[in-house]
């Protein structure tokens, strides 16, 4: 019913962490270069969704 | 590409919205009553009532759970279930749902009142219901969830507008968190025990308490004010860009920081690195989100000076942006070594509850009740009074309590140039009651503003009649994908599967907590053994049962830190390994009293005795209440078998088939007990509660003492 120790049995689980950091920060900085080189005209239309004047023939 | 010959015509289903109104309002008022009694029962301990369902240690826990689930819960499922069909263009997926989804919670809250006045908790703060309660939460939390995906699925709107995804954050996050910190085996019907144990609990049970506020009480109330701001300013929002980039940051650096709310603690060091770190490090998304509001109103101040809606969201705002610049503050530990502990927490965290939740609640409260009701508000001057009396309600709470948190803090450490403490801690205690007395009349003019909101909102409703199928029209999605110019982002093509999408977001969001996870399971290699620590006897496990179930760590803290002034006042400082058998952790986060980690052997039975019978017989000026009950109520025997059984199933060493003896050496400890207190002159039968708690204190920390002892005699 241990379950909880499982994860200690795992050869190398402490490099899962490192791993994951390093997935965090690669998928950032990715993202932040998308979201900053998006086209002006996606993120116009985007962001009046909210308004309610945006068409919606995309 | 579609045309307008195909508009389709569907209803906006306003009833539900109309209900979580209500619900919140409702859930608001009681919420902020139960603070105001608990608040007031600090200043007057008469308030207890002298009746166990009504002293702090119960009524505490239905303050918070009421305020962050009834409350804002409510709020969530307001804001959500209006914004989305409108960023959507949909109707709600199911008109069944919704309504199991609204019935289903407000059972759960109705429940969970019941039970936490009745006694029935798990001891683990924002997370204190049982079992069958979080099942039940679990479900109808899938309810919420297949009925936003099924809305989000069948939607007009190609886009999904940011707002949508801090709610597919939160729906994951908080089933991620409920379930992982819920982890627990029961014993009863209406009890268990947590799965983890002190260390291993505290580190599981502040991720989820620090990232329910992240995910309950921020992530969803951010999509509601990247919604309804920019819809009530009538603008779009200043940065699109920035709000992508702040959801992100946001919900990744988020999951890592709950150790701040250890630091000094038992918890190994690097764990409490990582956690100030990514706290400092949650600055930049917080102030962006904030900037991001404030700045869509850029150039319509004009706007906010007549529209009482806009002044209650740009205090929403800008609380949010003083909670969230204090937050990674008081995670350096120099500053958490002042702040924690104390009032300063309560302060911190009431801007929180009544600036950001509190406002931005009230505000699109303001805005929506006219909009159901096809009417305008009853009175702008009222809802004007309500803001500034609100806003001076807010001010007069959390003044006195940052002035309490300091005041708390210096005294506790001030030595006199003799070496000795300068302070007695009932000195600290009795010294905050007029503090506490101004902080409940804080919360009264908070409460009040509540009332004249509720009148307000009522005569509105009167006034109009509610729209509840809004009618709109908007053109389904077209099948086929017309590629523009070569522009192809792999966004959008995730934004025209929608299934795919939400298969693709649940695997980014569990990555995200495997992330913080993973360490949490490992921290138990990183505990050293103190063998000296032995499981609880049955009559102490019993009399700890009964001190998680009176809510005694709402006020007493079992953490001596590694400070001198800590060390002085309480003895020895607190070790990782004294805690291996503690299910669940009750390390407390505030001390109302005195740490009580080395309360075992300080004073005699007797002195507990007449204590719990009258606390300001032996300290007198003592805020606690008297927990006569204890004196009458009968230890459960019954069960103790059972709890021993659960305890083996967690690992706890008591040999084989000790669950049928173990009455037998609860009854011999328990004579034990009755005949010290005899030797005292006090008369009391060997089974009564108050033997089992007693035997429970006179036990707490000491294991670690008698090793030391051993130790000097080598």
């Amino acid at each position: 019913m241990k379950f909880k120790y499982y994860l200690e049995h795992i050869t190398g689980v402490s490099i899962y962490p490192m791993v994951s950091l390093l997935i965090f920060i690669v998928f950032f900085t990715a993202l932040t270069i998308w979201a900053l080189k998006a086209k002006k005209s996606y993120i116009t239309e985007v962001k009046n969704i909210p308004l309610g004047n945006n068409n919606d023939n995309n | 590409m579609t045309n307008s010959s195909q508009l389709e015509k569907f209803y906006y289903d306003n009833k539900i919205v109309k209900w979580f109104a209500y619900a919140t309002i409702f859930w608001g008022l009681v919420g902020m009553l139960a603070g105001l009694l608990a608040a007031f029962q600090l200043v007057f301990p008469v308030l207890n009532m002298n009746t166990a369902a009504t002293t702090f240690g119960r009524v505490r826990p239905v303050h918070t759970n009421a305020v962050i689930f009834a409350f804002v819960g409510n709020g969530i499922f307001m804001g959500v279930y209006y914004s989305l069909q409108r960023l959507c263009k949909a109707r709600m997926f199911n008109d069944f749902l919704s309504k199991l989804h609204f019935w289903g919670w407000q059972l759960i809250i109705v429940l969970a009142a019941i039970t936490l006045l009745a006694g029935y908790t798990t001891g683990k703060e924002y997370a204190e219901l049982e079992w069958p309660i979080d099942i039940l939460i679990t479900l109808v939390w899938v309810v919420f969830g297949i009925n936003m995906f099924g809305t989000i699925i069948k939607r007009r709107e190609r886009h999904l507008y940011v707002a949508i995804w801090f709610y597919i954050a939160t729906f994951v996050t908080v089933a991620m968190l409920h379930i992982v910190n819920s982890w627990e085996i029961p014993f009863s019907p209406l009890k268990s025990y947590s799965w983890y144990a002190g260390v291993q609990d505290a580190l599981v049970q502040w991720w989820y308490g620090h990232n329910a506020v992240a995910f309950f009480l921020t992530t969803p109330y951010l999509g509601i004010m990247y919604y309804f701001l920019p819809k009530i300013a009538n603008r779009p929002v200043y940065s699109y860009r920035l709000s992508i980039i702040h959801f992100w940051a946001l919900i990744f650096i988020y999951i890592w920081a709950g150790p701040h709310h250890l630091l000094y603690t038992a918890l190994p060091d690097w764990a409490q690195s990582l956690g100030t770190v990514f706290s400092v490090m949650l600055i930049a998304p917080s102030w962006g989100g904030m900037l991001n509001g404030l700045l869509t109103l850029r150039g319509a101040w004009d706007k906010v000076r007549e529209d009482v809606t806009l002044k209650f969201l740009v205090v929403a705002v800008t609380a949010y942006g003083m909670a969230t610049f204090e937050g990674p503050m008081l995670s350096l530990k120099s500053v958490n070594a002042i702040s924690h502990f104390t009032d300063w927490t309560i302060a911190h965290v009431h801007v929180g509850a009544l600036g950001w939740n509190g406002f931005l609640t009230f505000g699109v409260l303001y805005w929506l009740i006219p909009r159901i009701f096809r009417t305008n508000l009853y009175s702008t001057k009222l809802a004007n009074w309500h803001f500034w009396i609100g806003t001076l309600g807010i001010v007069f709470y959390v003044v006195p309590m940052y002035w309490a948190g300091f005041m708390q803090s210096l005294a506790w450490k001030e030595f006199t140039p003799e070496g000795q403490l300068k302070y007695q801690f009932l000195e600290t205690v009795t010294q905050m009651r007029p503090f506490y007395a101004m902080r409940g009349i804080g919360g009264t003019l908070f409460l009040i503003g509540a009332v004249m909101m509720t009148y307000n909102l009522i005569r509105t409703a009167r006034a109009g009649k509610a729209l509840n199928d809004e009618p709109a029209e908007a053109a389904p999605l077209s099948k086929v994908f017309v590629e523009e110019h070569g522009s192809y982002h792999w966004h959008r093509w995730i934004e025209r599967r929608p299934v795919q999408m939400l298969v693709f977001s649940l695997i980014v969001v569990a990555i995200g907590g495997m992330i913080e996870i993973i360490p949490t399971f490992l921290i138990k290699s990183n505990i050293p053994t103190i063998s000296s620590v032995k499981p609880y006897t049955p009559l102490e496990l019993q009399g700890r049962d009964i001190y998680v179930r009176e809510g005694c760590y709402t006020c007493h803290s079992q953490m001596v830190r590694p400070f001198r002034s800590e060390v002085a006042r309480y003895g020895e400082y607190s070790k990782a390994g004294e805690f291996v058998y503690d299910h669940p952790f009750q390390w407390g986060s505030k001390r109302t009293g005195p740490d009580l980690a080395r309360i075992g052997g300080k004073y005699p039975d007797s002195w507990h005795f007449n204590h719990m019978y009258e606390p300001s017989s032996m300290s007198p000026g003592s805020v606690m209440p008297s927990y006569s009950w204890l004196f009458e109520n009968e230890i459960d025997t019954g069960i103790t078998g059972a709890k021993i059984r659960a305890m083996q199933t967690l690992g706890v060493p008591y040999p084989e088939g000790y669950d049928k003896t173990a009455n037998a050496d609860l009854m011999k400890q328990a004579e034990g007990i009755k005949e010290s207190l005899a030797k005292d002159k006090i008369q009391i039968k060997s089974d009564r509660e108050i033997v089992a708690l007693i035997a429970y204190l006179q036990r707490v920390g000491k294991d670690i003492k008698l090793q030391q002892k051993t130790v000097a005699s080598n």
